[in-house]
């Protein structure tokens, strides 16, 4: 089957690597990704901070862009959720309503997919680890796609899932709002890596790569060695048994 | 950029509330229990999507027919004895209380808790014309005490623990012991307030739900105090926003259940109490006239726009204060206005401007905690979002929020105009990403990268992009 | 005062047309409430109240008076507060004896007894019946049984028929009539003691209303 991959701004600029994991794990799974050059950000950054017309053009391009009837995949929960929930109520009331909701309708989150679409079997090679997880926001409740992550992470049998005191809290992280905003979201994405510290885990895994920005960042400020990971990338890693 | 004034005010507000260690350990420990009392009530998480589903439908129906509930409630209430009176604003509201306070000399009022007298300022109002307004509620008592306003919608004064209320009642109530123990704390303002009930001339009480059907006003409380307000006096006199109409008495118990269950985890509180006439003939106790005062003070400005009605559904339980990150961190008194948290932050902005409080649309990350555990559905991100985007639109504004366009700078505009184009120019993108994957690293720590670095390190901007490593790979990018 | 304005002013915009979009109203869910036997409301009502800290007596009719009396030695009281034209208050008036607090009628208009009223250590009343699922007493103030007994004494004492035991607030409107017979005065459900959590959620109980309350549910 053919499906289009979404990589995502942050990806794309950041993470590439937890990108390409994903797109290898699609690939294992029998998918012909499709990375069309052409894309770009989801419009998030400027929906969320009152400038939606900026939002419907790069909108636009991405509706434009991935324009054939295949899923797209987006290895993000957060951009996920706004390119299926919230491109409909963007464009609601314009003449492309109708294509919006089309385009909306093949969004997949990653993890979602494999589980969902591919049904995909892991064999864990990697040595046994101690690992937390943080749920973005958008993957917990509005793509509610958690489910499907921790079931990919149990697949993996020596990796000890040990869960933070607040896992259904945010990270502070909020795209613009961690610099709009920036003391509440110190206090808050301080308060998450006390958290994570607390788990004693290795490794911090999630969907989303912009809460991973910002825990890893403060997690580095503060001089902690506590890696953090896209789950694609550490799934890979794990089923490798390298890296 | 130049900072507007709610901006500036604001910042200092959460400098001082994240200063505050103690402030922030007594919120976080009270706001984790209370949120935890709610989740085991609703532990059945279908059964609970299914009650509020019917207390969003409740509360939908009685605002669709809003003007006609209103007319109802007045003539039922007035049939049953009750006086009613409108007030446009605050201050008309303040005005009509002060008239029936001066045709029956009163000096002397108590009050039970009420969100709707702190949005009049009631209190500071009476006490300018020489009549003593005395709050009854054992937290609002507290922060009465100490000169400030209520923290929490809920629990005005749980921004305060025992060894700061210990101090407070010792030096401010005569012949008060000093004690940290919370029995004695209790023993001590109920033997102050219980004379006052005895004596007090006039009761001010808030209500919960007004019910058009029968005319009848709903009180939920634990402590007895609404009911001494409601009961003892001669007078009593409710002050209700114009949203908390219902159209009938059935419409009471899942929103009941729903307030209860949401605010502080109980199935029912101690006393639920429904009033619906003053003393009839014959009857030897409660008071000889009840007012109810309904207060606009811009709520029909909200309810003209559809999408901002959602905003008036609200039945003021406070879970979405208790599950709130910001909220938790900062307490109520950061926000700068009598409605703190996320109810605070969509409703004062269009209650009083954004120009005044459009920063409030700002303190969130859009997590959706508030949206999830709001028992009649409000889709507060939806409404925060139309705020922000009212914020800067100037000449087009959809929803005609009050002071629409006031943080519009050319700048800023500019800047989002400019991140459009870069990401609709593959080309623009392309030559724009090499850039950042070369000199990421070396960016000035200036303007937003500032603020990141503060608690961060910089961005790891990658030397390859995932364009040009799905490029490499030879992926296909269907063209 | 421009409050004659008020209102018209206020209602025309209430009923001005909305420039854009429609406010609906999604279909209400048919909730089935709790259906549970005689003695399974029994005994919900008795836990959900004990949780409140109230204390529950389940007794047969004709052995209360007695469980009442016994409790009542075991306590200094300077009195009982009770309303003398109700059923239950003949039925105290013929069983009163020696050994117990003086019954204390309410027979004056509270202007006249206030002192009173705010000293007086007990208080008793009937109640018109209970709501199980949540654990609720109703009360409904009349003429001959005033407001204020169930709120001034320290000790709140309530006479319960296990007969008018509703599963659902929604039940007891339904079945009792609420609508169709008219609203008194007020009306209460009350579910334990007054409390408050107000100082550092700390749960206390015997705030500005009633200390304890004794509910007797009569079999």
């Amino acid at each position: 089957m053919k499906a289009y991959y979404f990589g995502t701004c942050v990806i794309d600029a950041c993470f590439p690597q937890a990108g390409l994991a994903g797109i290898e794990l699609l690939q294992r799974g029998d998918v012909q990704v499709i990375f069309p050059q052409e894309q770009s950000c989801c419009g998030q950054p400027a929906y969320n901070s009152g400038f939606p017309d900026e939002a419907r053009k790069v909108a636009r391009h991405q509706i434009k862009t991935f324009a054939k009837d295949y899923p797209i995949v987006v290895p993000s929960g957060s951009c996920a959720g706004v390119l299926k929930h919230q491109y409909p109520r963007l464009f609601a009331g314009q003449p492309e309503e109708e294509e919006v909701r089309r385009f909306s309708s093949r969004i997949y989150e990653l993890s979602e997919f494999l589980i969902k679409v591919l049904n995909v079997r892991l064999e864990d090679r990697g040595e046994p680890i101690k690992v937390t997880w943080h749920s973005s926001c958008n993957a917990l409740r509005e793509m509610a796609i958690i489910p499907y992550a921790k079931a990919l992470l149990r697949q993996l049998e020596r990796v000890e899932l040990v869960e933070l005191q607040n896992e259904r809290e945010c990270c502070g992280f909020g795209g613009t709002f961690s610099v709009k905003q920036p003391a509440i979201s110190a206090a808050m994405v301080s308060d998450k890596v006390d958290d994570i510290v607390q788990t004693g885990a290795a490794r911090v895994l999630s969907t989303d790569c912009g809460c991973l920005l910002n825990i890893s960042g403060a997690l580095g400020y503060r001089d902690l060695k506590i890696p953090t990971q896209h789950l694609a990338e550490f799934i890979l890693e794990r089923t490798h048994g390298q890296n | 950029m130049a900072k507007t004034e709610d901006v500036a005010i604001f910042e200092r507000n959460v400098a001082k509330a994240l200063g505050d260690g103690q402030l922030r350990r007594n919120l976080r420990s009270a706001m984790a229990t209370m949120s935890q009392r709610r989740r085991t009530l609703f532990a059945d998480t279908e059964a609970f999507e299914q009650l509020r589903t019917l207390g969003q439908s409740i509360r939908r129906r009685a605002l669709s027919q809003l003007p006609e509930l209103l007319e109802q409630l007045e003539q039922r209430c007035t049939a049953n004895g009750i006086q009613v009176h409108w007030a446009e604003t605050a201050a008309e509201a303040n005005a009509i209380v002060l008239d029936i306070l001066r045709r029956h000399g009163a000096t002397r009022v108590i009050k039970g808790k009420s969100m709707v007298s702190e949005e009049m300022h009631l209190n500071h109002f009476l006490e300018e014309q020489g009549i003593e307004a005395l709050e009854t509620d054992l937290g609002e008592y507290i922060i009465q005490l100490d000169g400030e306003t209520p923290s929490h919608i809920i629990v005005p004064a749980i921004h305060k623990n025992k060894d700061q209320i210990a101090h407070l009642f010792h030096e401010r109530i005569p012949d008060a012991p000093y004690t940290e123990v919370v029995e004695e704390l209790n023993a001590i303002a109920r033997g102050e307030l219980r004379e006052k009930f005895r004596t007090g001339d006039v009761g001010v009480s808030g209500v919960n739900f007004a019910v058009a059907e029968t005319g009848t006003l709903c009180l939920v409380e634990n402590e007895g105090n609404g009911r001494m307000c409601t009961t003892a006096p001669p007078v009593h006199i409710a002050l209700m926003g114009l949203e908390k109409v219902v159209e009938k008495l059935q419409d009471v118990p899942p929103l009941l259940r729903l307030l209860t269950g949401s605010a502080t985890g109980q199935p029912i509180t101690t006393y639920f109490n429904m009033i619906t006439s003053p003393r009839r003939s014959g009857e030897l106790d409660g008071p000889h006239e009840v007012h109810l005062v309904i207060l606009d003070n811009g709520r029909s400005g909200i309810y003209a726009d559809p999408e901002r009605r959602t905003t008036l559904q609200c039945i003021r339980c406070g879970a979405c204060l208790n599950h709130c990150p910001i909220y938790t961190r900062l307490g109520g008194h950061a926000y700068g206005h009598v409605y703190p948290g996320p109810i605070g932050s969509i409703l004062t902005p269009q209650l009083k401007g954004l120009d005044e409080a459009g920063v409030m649309a700002t303190a969130s990350t859009f997590c959706g905690a508030c949206e999830e555990v709001c028992p009649v559905k409000i889709p507060f991100t939806e409404i925060l979002r139309m705020l922000r985007n009212e914020a800067y639109a100037r000449d087009e504004s959809e929803h005609e929020v009050q002071g629409h366009g006031y943080r519009y700078t050319t700048v800023e505009a500019l800047s989002w105009k400019s991140w459009a184009l870069y990401n609709t120019s593959p080309a623009l993108a392309r030559i724009g990403a090499q850039m950042l994957s070369k000199f990421g690293q070396h960016l000035p720590m200036i303007g937003p990268l500032k603020e990141w670095t503060r608690v961060r390190t910089p961005p790891p901007f990658a030397p390859k992009t995932l364009h040009e490593l799905a490029q490499q790979r030879g992926l296909d990018d269907d063209r | 005062m421009m409050t004659a304005n008020a209102r018209e002013n206020i209602l025309s915009r209430l009923r001005a047309i909305p420039t854009h979009g429609r406010y609906t109203v999604p279909e209400a869910p048919v909730i089935a409430g709790l259906a549970l036997s005689r003695e399974e409301r029994i005994d919900r009502l008795r836990r959900m109240l004990e949780v409140m800290h109230a204390e529950v007596q389940v007794v047969a009719a004709r052995e209360w008076l007695g469980e009442l009396k016994t409790l009542l030695r075991t306590r200094a009281l300077n009195g009982l507060l009770y309303a003398p034209a109700t059923p239950l208050g003949a039925v105290l008036e013929a069983a009163w004896e020696e050994g117990l607090p003086p019954l204390v009628p309410y027979v004056e208009p509270v202007e006249q007894c206030r002192e009173s009223l705010f000293t007086i250590d007990a208080g008793i009343t009937s109640t018109r019946g209970a709501i199980a699922e949540t654990g609720a007493l109703i009360l409904w103030p009349s003429v001959a049984e005033p407001r204020l007994m169930s709120l001034t004494p320290g000790l709140h004492i309530a006479v319960l028929e296990a007969e008018a035991i509703f599963n659902t607030f929604a039940e007891a409107i339904d079945r009792q009539g609420w609508l169709e017979q008219g609203m008194p005065t007020n009306v209460l459900l009350i579910s334990g003691p007054s409390k408050t959590a107000d100082i550092e959620l700390t749960l206390t109980f015997g705030v500005h209303g009633p200390k304890e309350l004794v509910v007797f549910i009569l079999q």
